[in-house]
C-alpha cells in the first residue's frame, strides 16, 4: 500500500457533530474520480458524544476489505488521540486541530504531524456554535482535498448538487472547503507522497449500503407487507423500503398505498404479522438482528411446521445478549439454521455485499414461496450499514415471482380431495390454497400435531409422515439455494472457505499468499442447506481453512453436522472483535498454521 | 365431549339463509371440550350469527391462539379457512392476514389466558391498530387445559377448585379495551344467546376491532361455589346495560312498538345496530360513561353486559396504512415492480 491510489485514511471524531456528511463527500468525490473506494463507519451505540471513526480505503486494484493500518489520521476527538495516533503506519501522517496546542498524546516518532487550525478558521468565518461545529468537518474535508489531490471540480459539483437549492448553505460549504484547502496548500507540501489520480475504474458501479439494497430487492420482488420492530443495525432497511415504496407504489390519483408497513410492538408480533400475511398470500418480510431472531423463535417453528412462506432479513451484529449493537459479526449462523424448538432446519442465504443483498432478497421471496417455509437472508452490520462499491443493479423485466404450488378455485375443481400436506410430486412440497378460495380449498392451519390432510393428530405414524416430508423438502432445497462460489488455482493444497462479507478480505489474502508462493483454492458459501459441491470441495484439500466472524466456528460446525466432515480437518480462522475482517488476519492465520505443520 | 358427530344430511324443511345455506352448513368438527363447557354455547351462537348474516363461509377466516377457547375455531364453519397459531399471538397473525387481504371476514377466538396473560401485549396493540376483526374472548377465569390455575381475569377472592383464593387484582378486558381506544366493546354471557347473537353479528359487521368479552364458565375447573365465573354467579350478577338488535342493510327495518329510548348506530356497510338502554341515562356512544358504568357495576359486584361502547367513525388499520381498496394479495405484480427503466434511473442516485 501507500502509493498513488493505494492508501487508507481515517477520521476520528465525536458522534453527533456532523462528520458523516463530510466523510461521505470525500468518499463520493474519490468514487467520481473513477478510483475504487470503500468506507467503513465505526460508530458507537449512542446519539451524541462518543467516539466515532470513518475509515476510507482507496485501492486502484479494487480491494475493499478493511485495511489493517492507515496512512493518515485526522484526529479530532481528544478522548481517542492516543489510540488513533497508534494506528498510523510508520512514515504516515497525522492531522490535528492546531487551534489548540499539540496534545502530548498525539506526539509520536516516525510520523509527520500536520497542524491545521480548523476551529480557529471556523470561528473567524462562521457565526454560531452549531455552524462552526458542523462546518469544521467540511474544513477538514477541504484540507484533505489538498493533501490527497482530490479533484476540486468534482467536489464543487457535488456541493452544488447537494445545496443547489439552498444558496446560503452552499456558500458556507464552499467557503469551508476553500478555507481548509487553501490552508493546507499554503502550509504543506501538497499533495502528500500517497495521493489520488483520476482513473476510469468505477464506471458501471455504484456506492450503496446493503440495507438499501435489500429493501430495493423486496420492492422488486413484489413484497407488499413489511413488519418490523426497530433495531440496530437493521432499522434503515425498513425505512428504505418505505422510501422506495413511497416513490414507486403510491397511486398517483388517490395517494393510496400498494404496500403495508407495520411497526409492531415487538419482534414476536413482527414475525406473526409476516406469517399471517404469508399465509394470506402476500409476499411479506421482516428485518431484524440477533436479539429479534431470538424473540421470533416460536413463530419461526410455526411457519416451518405449517409450511408458510416468510422472509427474514437478519442484519447480524455482535452478540450475545445486547452485545455490541454497532459492531459486526457472523454469529447467528447456528441460531438461524436450527431456529425454534423441535426438529427444525431453515433455508439461509449469505450475501457478501450489497449487490448480493439485492439479488438474494429477491431470491429469498421466490424460495420462501416455492418451498413454503421461512427463508433467512443473513446480512451483517458491515454489509448493511456501510457504503460498498458494487456493480450497478440490473433488472430483467421478464422476471415473474415464483409463487410455488398454489391451487386456485379452477385447480381445486379438478381434484377429488384437497389434502394440504400431501406430497404428490415427491419433492416434499405440498400444494397450498390461500384463504378466500372456495370449494374444497379451506383447511385448518395448526401448530399442533397434524396429518397430511391438515387434521389434528396424535398418531405417531401420521405425525412422522409430515415431519419426514419436511425433511425431504429441506434436502431438496440444497440445489435451489444459491450455489457456492468455487475457484481453483493449479496445484493448490490450501483451501480457503468463507461466507458473507469476509469475501473481500479472503480474496485479498489469497492474492497476498500467492505472491508468497502459497496457492489456494477458494470456496464461498452462499446458501444453506449445502449442495454436493460443498462436500466435494471440503474433502479434497490437505489444509482447509474456514474463515468466519464468530468465536465458536459456527460455519465449521454446520459443515461437521450437515456433511459429516471431521472437525479436525478444518482449521478455523476466527475474527470476532466486531470489526470488519482484514486480509492480514487471514494471511497471518494461514501462515501461522502452516508454520506449525511438520514438513 | 358434548356431542357426537352428526351426519351432514340436510333436512328438506331446514331453513336456509340468503345464500341457500342451512344452519348445519355453518357447523364445524365435533367439539372435544367438556360437556357443558360455556365455549360450546359461544360456538353455537357464532354458528347462528354467521348463518343469519349469510357470511360466505370461504370468505371468512377463523383465527386463534392456544387454549380451550382457541380449539373452538375448529368447531364452527368447517368450510372456512382457519389458523390455530401460537399462544397469545393470534392478534399479530390476524393483523398480517388482514393487511394482506382486507377482503375477508376475520373471526378471532381467544381466552382469558391467551388474551390477558401471555397475549396481553398483542391484544392491546391489535386494539390500537384497530384491525378489522371480531375478537371473542371466552372468559372463564381459569386455565382449563392445564387443569385449573387462576388466569389474569380471576376476581380477588374467587376460589379455585381446591379452595385457594385469588389475591391478585383481575384484568378486565372491557375496561382495558375502553382505555386503549377500542371502537367496539361488548360483554355477554355464554348462557344468554338472545343477547350474544346480535352482539356477535354487530361485531362482525363493525369496521375495526370488535372486542366481545364472553363470560363462559369452565364446568370442570371453575363452576363451583366461590367462583365468580360460574354459571350460577354470572346469572345472578349479570346486569345488561344495553341490548343490541342487529339489523342488516338488506332487510326492512321494523321496530317493535315500545316506549323505550332507542339509539341507532349505522355501520359502515349500511347495516344498523339498534341499542336499547336498560340502564337509565346510559350512552353507549360515550366512552367515559361506558367506563364509569362498568366500574360502578364492578364496585357493586355486578357484571355489566351488553354492547357497552361503539364508535363507527374510528379509523381502522387500513385507514391508518392508507392502503388501496383492492386487497394487496390481489394486486398484479406489474403494479408492484418498478421495472428496469426505473432501476436504471435509480442507479444514478448512487453515483
Amino acid at each position: 500500500m501507500s502509493g498513488i491510489n493505494d492508501f487508507a485514511f481515517k477520521m476520528g471524531t465525536v458522534n453527533g457533530t456532523g462528520s458523516a456528511s463530510a466523510n461521505a463527500l470525500l468518499m463520493q468525490a474519490i468514487f467520481r474520480m473513477g478510483i475504487p473506494v470503500t468506507g467503513k463507519n465505526i460508530f458507537p451505540s449512542n446519539i451524541q458524544g462518543l467516539p466515532t471513526w470513518y475509515l476510507i480505503r482507496v485501492s486502484k486494484d479494487g480491494y475493499t476489505a478493511r485495511p489493517s493500518a492507515v496512512d493518515l489520521v485526522v484526529a479530532l476527538n481528544p478522548s481517542t488521540y492516543a489510540k488513533d495516533v497508534a494506528t498510523v503506519r510508520p512514515g504516515g501522517f497525522l492531522v490535528y486541530d492546531s487551534t489548540w496546542p499539540l496534545d502530548p498524546d498525539l506526539v509520536r516518532d516516525g510520523i509527520t504531524i500536520l497542524g491545521i487550525p480548523f476551529g480557529r478558521l471556523c470561528v473567524e468565518h462562521f457565526e454560531g456554535d452549531r455552524d462552526r461545529t458542523l462546518l469544521r468537518n467540511i474544513v477538514y474535508a477541504g484540507s484533505l482535498a489538498a493533501l490527497l489531490d482530490i479533484d476540486m471540480q468534482v467536489v464543487e459539483r457535488m456541493l452544488t448538487e447537494k445545496f443547489g437549492k439552498k444558496p446560503k448553505l452552499l456558500a458556507a460549504n464552499h467557503l469551508a472547503i476553500k478555507l481548509g484547502y487553501d490552508y493546507a496548500k499554503a502550509h504543506f507540501q501538497c499533495p502528500l507522497p500517497f495521493h489520488l489520480r483520476s482513473m476510469d475504474a468505477t464506471r458501471g458501479h455504484i456506492l450503496i449500503d446493503g440495507n438499501a439494497a435489500a429493501a430495493l430487492g423486496a420492492v422488486y420482488a413484489g413484497a407488499t407487507v413489511g413488519a418490523w420492530y426497530p433495531i440496530t443495525p437493521a432499522t434503515a432497511l425498513m425505512e428504505q423500503f418505505k422510501g422506495f415504496c413511497e416513490r414507486f407504489r403510491v397511486d398517483k390519483d388517490t395517494g393510496l398505498h400498494r404496500f403495508a408497513i407495520i411497526q409492531a410492538e415487538d419482534e414476536l408480533a413482527a414475525a406473526g404479522i409476516v406469517i399471517g400475511a404469508g399465509w394470506a398470500g402476500a409476499r411479506a418480510f421482516t428485518n431484524t438482528s440477533g436479539p429479534g431472531i431470538s424473540l421470533m423463535q416460536e413463530f419461526i417453528g410455526l411457519a416451518y411446521y405449517t409450511d408458510i412462506p416468510a422472509v427474514f432479513i437478519d442484519v447480524q451484529r455482535c452478540g450475545p445478549a445486547t452485545g455490541m449493537p454497532t459492531r459486526t459479526q457472523q454469529a447467528d449462523l447456528l441460531s438461524l439454521a436450527y431456529a425454534s424448538h423441535g426438529d427444525t432446519k431453515h433455508l439461509l442465504l449469505f450475501p457478501s455485499d450489497p449487490r448480493e443483498c439485492f439479488e438474494m432478497t429477491v431470491q429469498a421471496f421466490d424460495l420462501a414461496e416455492r418451498f413454503q417455509t421461512p427463508v433467512f437472508v443473513a446480512s451483517d452490520l458491515d454489509i448493511g450499514m456501510n457504503d460498498w462499491m458494487v456493480e450497478r443493479f440490473d433488472w430483467d423485466d421478464a422476471y415473474r415471482p415464483d409463487r410455488g404450488k398454489v391451487l386456485d378455485a379452477a385447480a381445486l375443481a379438478k381434484v377429488q380431495r384437497f389434502s394440504r400436506y400431501l406430497d404428490v410430486d415427491g419433492d416434499g412440497i405440498a400444494a397450498r390454497t390461500l384463504p378466500g378460495v372456495g370449494g374444497k380449498g379451506a383447511y385448518f392451519v395448526r401448530g399442533s400435531g397434524h396429518d397430511k390432510h391438515a387434521a389434528y393428530t396424535e398418531d405417531s405414524e401420521a405425525y412422522q409422515e409430515v415431519v419426514d416430508r419436511l425433511k425431504r423438502k429441506f434436502a431438496h432445497a440444497a440445489d435451489h439455494v444459491p450455489a457456492p462460489v468455487i475457484e481453483h488455482q493449479p496445484g493448490a493444497e490450501v483451501a480457503l472457505v468463507t461466507l458473507g462479507g469476509c469475501d473481500a478480505a479472503v480474496r485479498e489474502a489469497a492474492d497476498q499468499l500467492r505472491a508468497e508462493g502459497i496457492h489456494t483454492d477458494y470456496m464461498r458459501i452462499r446458501g444453506f442447506p449445502f449442495n454436493a459441491d460443498v462436500a466435494r470441495f471440503l474433502a479434497r484439500h490437505e489444509h482447509t481453512f474456514v474463515i468466519e466472524q464468530n468465536r465458536d466456528a459456527q460455519l465449521r460446525s454446520l459443515f461437521a453436522m450437515e456433511l459429516g466432515v471431521l472437525r479436525d480437518q478444518m482449521i478455523p480462522i476466527l475474527d470476532y472483535g466486531g470489526m470488519p475482517l482484514t486480509a492480514k488476519a487471514v494471511v497471518d492465520g494461514v501462515k501461522t498454521h502452516l508454520a506449525g505443520v511438520p514438513a | 365431549m358434548t356431542s357426537i358427530a352428526k351426519p351432514p344430511v340436510k333436512h328438506p324443511s331446514s331453513r336456509t339463509n340468503a345464500l341457500g345455506l342451512t344452519l348445519r352448513d355453518y357447523e364445524g368438527a365435533m367439539s372435544t371440550l367438556c360437556a357443558g363447557c360455556g365455549h360450546d354455547s359461544v360456538t353455537a351462537a357464532l354458528v347462528q350469527a354467521a348463518w343469519e348474516l349469510a357470511l360466505e363461509p370461504h370468505r371468512a377466516a377463523k383465527m386463534s391462539g392456544i387454549g380451550c377457547s382457541s380449539k373452538t375455531t375448529a368447531y364452527f364453519m368447517k368450510q372456512s379457512h382457519g389458523f390455530n397459531s401460537v399462544h397469545g399471538r393470534m392478534p399479530s397473525v390476524t393483523s398480517g392476514a388482514a393487511a394482506a387481504n382486507r377482503g375477508l371476514t376475520y373471526i378471532g377466538i381467544s381466552g382469558d389466558g391467551d388474551s390477558l396473560s401471555i397475549g396481553l401485549g398483542q391484544l392491546s396493540h391489535a386494539i390500537r391498530r384497530n384491525v378489522n376483526m371480531l375478537y371473542v374472548l371466552e372468559n372463564n377465569g381459569v386455565y382449563g387445559l392445564t387443569k385449573g390455575q387462576f388466569s389474569a381475569s380471576a376476581d380477588i377472592g374467587s376460589t379455585s377448585k381446591k379452595g385457594e383464593a385469588n389475591e391478585q387484582a383481575p384484568i378486565d378486558p372491557v375496561l382495558l379495551a375502553l382505555t386503549l381506544g377500542a371502537t367496539f366493546v361488548a360483554r355477554s354471557f355464554s348462557g344468554d344467546k338472545r343477547q350474544l347473537v346480535p352482539i356477535l353479528k354487530a361485531g362482525i359487521a363493525h369496521r375495526g376491532f370488535a372486542l366481545v368479552d364472553v363470560i363462559s364458565p369452565c364446568v370442570s375447573f371453575n363452576d363451583h361455589e366461590g367462583s365468580t365465573k360460574s354459571y350460577a354467579y354470572t346469572r345472578e350478577h349479570e346486569v345488561e346495560a344495553v341490548h343490541a338488535d342487529f339489523v342488516p342493510l338488506q332487510r326492512e327495518i321494523t321496530v317493535p312498538a315500545t316506549d323505550e329510548v332507542l339509539r341507532v348506530v349505522e355501520l359502515h356497510d349500511g347495516a344498523q345496530v339498534r341499542l336499547r338502554a336498560t340502564a337509565k341515562d346510559y350512552d353507549p356512544t360515550d366512552r367515559e360513561s361506558a367506563y364509569a358504568h362498568v366500574r360502578a357495576c364492578q364496585s357493586r359486584h355486578e357484571i355489566a353486559t351488553g354492547l357497552l361502547f361503539v364508535d363507527e367513525d374510528g379509523k381502522d388499520m387500513h385507514d391508518h396504512l392508507r392502503t388501496v381498496p383492492t386487497p394487496l394479495v390481489d394486486l398484479p405484480y406489474e403494479q408492484l415492480c418498478p421495472g428496469k427503466a426505473a432501476m436504471e434511473k435509480l442507479m444514478e442516485r448512487y453515483r
